[in-house]
């Protein structure tokens, strides 16, 4: 969900060359995005896939309404590069906003089309016709036949043969009957009543299973294998990419322990950092480093400043530790290649599989079936290069399960960050000078050729060379108060010692986290209240609307127990998307260092609301994954390889530890909608150091607050 | 070796090494859906069913332990194309995002239920820790539970 280039950014397109039409083509042809079933069924072809976000049902949301028609007329086909349009990656919370715009325009085409096509047919003007689910009826004409005519019975089975129109008319906020309403999502009976529904569900006959064997260490060659004590399976060995390969699942699990390999310790790449010293390692590395912000002066500022505050923040390696591990099947007839994946992008996979197998694109087929919840790129990318390798190889339709180790080894992972900030206030207590210093690399690595793959590098194809550009890293490290002294500066990493990708809100997860914490050391500093504080540099009526909302919800300033602490945070989510605020009350056990978050509260403000549940379901499922990042996620490594292998060496949040959740949704119909996958993921971190600081006067500015440092952060607070 | 189990009311004669977890049986030779597989080692829950009445992961259990026994899926909670009010109230309160763990979730919510009409909310935390969600949907979930409660046995107080 991740790393679409913000547009006044210019970077290479993440879009491979492809056939079919792109969002960033026009004009586009209707009839890829939209047809009318003789039985009067509306296909909907999208470029975007399901990620467990739910916009499936609000893309058909936005084309039931714009077309007049029930949403169980809508049947939605999705990231098939056989079938839909090329949208590139579903990621940066930016379907909704991109693609729901475009299925909005082709659906009142589509619309307005059909009018014409019915006033001709009817022998009327169009502004004489109503639109009632599918059909076009003439004033009381509901039941006569020849004064109604449905799309079905108008096209025929036929074409629409017409571009998608800017000007065709869209509905007016007042009008919408199914935007804005909470429709049940469409994909959950199948997946709470065992219907098929996953990728790892789908079943070809005469299907193999496979598992590939890896060294813990990435880089590491094969010495030698011995195959002798497998019966039951078979070994596919591709350079020093190995599989063993079973008709029963069991026996190729069985098979995967079995089989003797030797890798050489000798690997490619140097040893890790000792984990405790990652942070000093990746602040002595060469960076490229670009300023993101400068406006005054903010060095002269932070001179003349009476106070100045400094304070430095760590971000650790996280794992998108989705909950099934990656999965993919792949089928090969000698002519065309085709593989069922979870991608986020059906399209730019296709383009990177072509390179690893040398094989053109237009014999390769790339199905997006859902996989289990995706936050960036995780395992599912390296999952279908792994099937497809071994489908060329087998002819025989394959299917390759990671194991929960597979998938935390293999996942690429959010990078560890630094971020050293440093402020001063005048005699006044008013802010004087800013000043962010960002250490990160690109957060955006997907597949485009073969040595992106894990499976590249073991068949043999060299890692690739660092892009040369850089993405994400500096998301939200600007903030978005009225600074007049700031600098904002990135030190970009070419390279970091465990692979990273893309993530959730890619670095401004670590850089809110920063800026929020500081924003309030500032305040203490100044012997202002934080909400007072914040509400000093913002201007922008919809960021004072959250952080107010936030503030009154959550009882802001109402008098506390000893122990128990409240703190917020606010971020405009890339300084020019959704708002939000989140207040949270913590109560910390001075003894242990152990933190309970008993609430959190927020206020989201994401422009017009498609699917209100939806959003909900998305701010809800931010705060309580964002909470567990921000308590408990950390990725262990040894200088050889990752450690954190399962659910006990990589704890996540449990229903124990979830606090009670209030949201207060700020709807704007009237305004384009914004994303809302991300945004309320970026505030919590910040919130809970608030609070506990709030609570006990621990300055917590480590990710994850374990115990240990929160005990750590009180013994170092002066009495 | 031949191992008999009845799987939603339905006997089944299956030949597999008495070892051979559970989960690849259930999915690979009676070709089921529900559970799935997440860990492999009983730490997520994802692989649930219902043994009698009891919720069990199915990714280490030996097939052969569970050799005449009866076993329920998700899609055996569904009576005559009625959904059980546990899978009724995930969906009134669309209590999923990808949906990957609902399985194991409304698995465990069942048997406690069953177990346990009126839990208290330490209970049914308790009775869920053992199953992981990564996407969050932990307070619909829980939100859930109380909904299907009603729908099971009523009102506590009436």
């Amino acid at each position: 969900m991740a790393d679409t280039p913000p547009a006044k950014q210019p970077a290479p397109s993440e879009t491979a060359g492809a056939p079919r039409p792109s969002w960033g083509d026009s004009p586009q042809q209707l009839d890829d995005w939209l047809r009318i079933e003789p039985d009067g069924t509306v296909v909907v072809f999208s470029g975007k896939v399901e990620l467990g976000t739910g916009v499936r049902t609000a893309l058909a949301q936005i084309v039931a309404e714009e077309l007049d028609v029930s949403l169980a007329r809508i049947r939605m086909v999705m990231g098939e590069t056989e079938h839909t349009p090329d949208e590139g990656y579903t990621a940066g919370s930016k379907t909704i906003e991109t693609s729901g715009m475009t299925l909005r325009r082709a659906a009142a085409t589509a619309r307005q089309a059909l009018l014409e096509m019915a006033a001709s047919e009817l022998d009327v003007t169009p502004d004489e016709l109503t639109v009632q689910d599918g059909a076009i009826i003439l004033p009381g004409g509901e039941h006569t036949a020849g004064r109604r005519v449905t799309f079905a019975g108008l096209l025929a089975g036929g074409r629409f043969e017409r571009t998608i129109s800017d000007t065709a008319p869209l509905k007016r906020p007042e009008q919408f009957q199914i935007i804005g309403t909470a429709a049940p999502r469409l994909d959950l009976p199948a997946k709470f009543t065992g219907q098929p529904a996953f990728v790892h569900d789908l079943r070809l006959p005469g299907m193999l299973h496979a598992r590939v064997i890896r060294p813990q260490r990435l880089g590491a060659s094969l010495v030698s294998l011995d195959a002798n004590a497998l019966i039951e399976a078979s070994v596919i060995r591709i350079g020093d990419f190995v599989a063993v390969v079973a008709a029963r699942e069991e026996a190729a699990i069985r098979a995967a322990r079995a089989l003797h390999l030797t890798w050489s310790d000798d690997a490619d790449s140097p040893d890790l950092p000792p984990m405790k010293a990652l942070h000093d390692w990746l602040r002595h590395q060469p960076t490229t480093d670009r300023i993101v912000v400068a406006s005054g002066d903010a060095d002269a500022a932070l001179q003349h400043a009476t106070t100045q505050v400094s304070a430095t923040y760590t971000m650790p390696f996280q794992a998108h530790a989705s909950i099934g591990p990656s999965c993919a099947v792949a089928t090969f007839d000698g002519e065309m290649l085709t593989v069922w994946s979870s991608t986020q992008g059906v399209y730019p996979l296709r383009a990177a599989l072509a390179s690893l197998l040398q094989m053109p694109e237009d014999r390769l087929r790339v199905n997006h079936l859902e996989g289990a919840g995706g936050y960036g790129q995780n395992g599912a990318d390296d999952v279908a290069a792994d099937a497809a390798l071994l489908a060329r190889e087998l002819r025989q339709p394959v299917r390759v399960q990671w194991s929960r180790a597979d998938e935390f080894a293999g996942e690429p992972k959010t990078s560890a960050m630094i971020m050293a900030l440093r402020g001063g206030l005048d005699g006044h207590g008013a802010v004087s000078g800013w000043t962010f210093d960002g250490w990160t690399p690109s957060h955006a690595n997907r597949p485009r050729q073969a040595g992106d793959f894990i499976a590249g590098r073991f068949v043999g194809v060299p890692a690739p060379q660092p892009r040369g550009f850089f993405l994400g890293g500096d998301r939200n490290a600007p903030t978005d108060y009225s600074f007049v002294d700031q600098r904002v500066l990135i030190h970009w990493l070419a390279s970091v010692p465990l692979r990273s990708s893309s993530m959730r809100s890619l670095g401004a997860f670590a850089n809110c986290f920063a800026n929020e914490s500081f924003v309030d050391e500032l305040a203490l500093a100044a012997g202002v209240d934080p909400l007072e504080f914040r509400l000093r540099y913002l201007a922008d009526p919809r960021a004072r609307a959250v952080v107010e909302t936030a503030a009154r919800r959550a009882g802001w300033g109402e008098p506390l127990p000893a122990g128990v602490g409240r703190g917020m945070a606010f971020a405009r989510y890339e300084n020019t998307e959704a708002y939000v605020a989140t207040v949270a009350q913590v109560a910390v056990d001075t003894a242990s260092g152990a933190v309970r978050v008993s609430s959190i509260v927020v206020a989201h403000d994401c422009g017009q609301i498609i699917n209100p549940d939806g959003v909900r379901n998305q701010v809800e499922g931010n705060v309580i994954q964002s909470l567990s990042r921000a308590l408990k996620e950390e990725v262990r490594f040894s200088t050889k390889s990752i450690i954190s292998l399962d659910w006990e060496s990589y704890p996540i949040l449990t229903f124990s530890e979830v606090p009670e959740i209030e949201i207060e949704l700020l709807d704007h119909p009237e305004l384009p909608p914004v994303g809302a996958g991300e945004p309320a993921t970026v505030t919590t971190a910040p919130a809970v150091a608030n609070a506990i600081f709030a609570a006990c006067g621990a300055r917590v500015r480590t990710i994850p607050f374990t115990p240990g440092r929160v005990r750590a952060a009180l013994e170092a607070t002066p009495a | 070796m031949t191992i008999t189990i009845t799987v939603d009311g339905k006997r089944h004669e299956v030949t597999a090494s008495p070892d051979t977890p559970l989960l690849y049986v259930l999915r690979n030779d009676l070709g089921l859906n529900a559970p799935l597989f997440g860990c492999g080692l009983e730490q997520c829950g994802a692989c649930k069913v219902l043994r009698g009445a009891e919720a069990v992961m199915t990714c280490m259990l030996p097939v052969g332990d569970v050799d005449g026994a009866s076993i329920t899926t998700l899609a055996g909670l569904v009576e005559d194309g009625e959904l059980h009010p546990v899978q009724q109230a995930f969906l009134d309160e669309q209590a999923a995002q990808c949906g990957y763990c609902s399985n194991g979730m409304i698995i465990t919510i069942a048997a406690l239920l069953w177990r346990t009409p009126h839990p208290t909310n330490e209970q049914i935390r308790d009775a869920l820790d053992g199953n992981l969600c990564r996407c969050g949907s932990h307070g619909r979930i829980l939100r859930a539970v109380r909904r299907a409660e009603t729908l099971m046995w009523g009102d506590e107080n009436g």
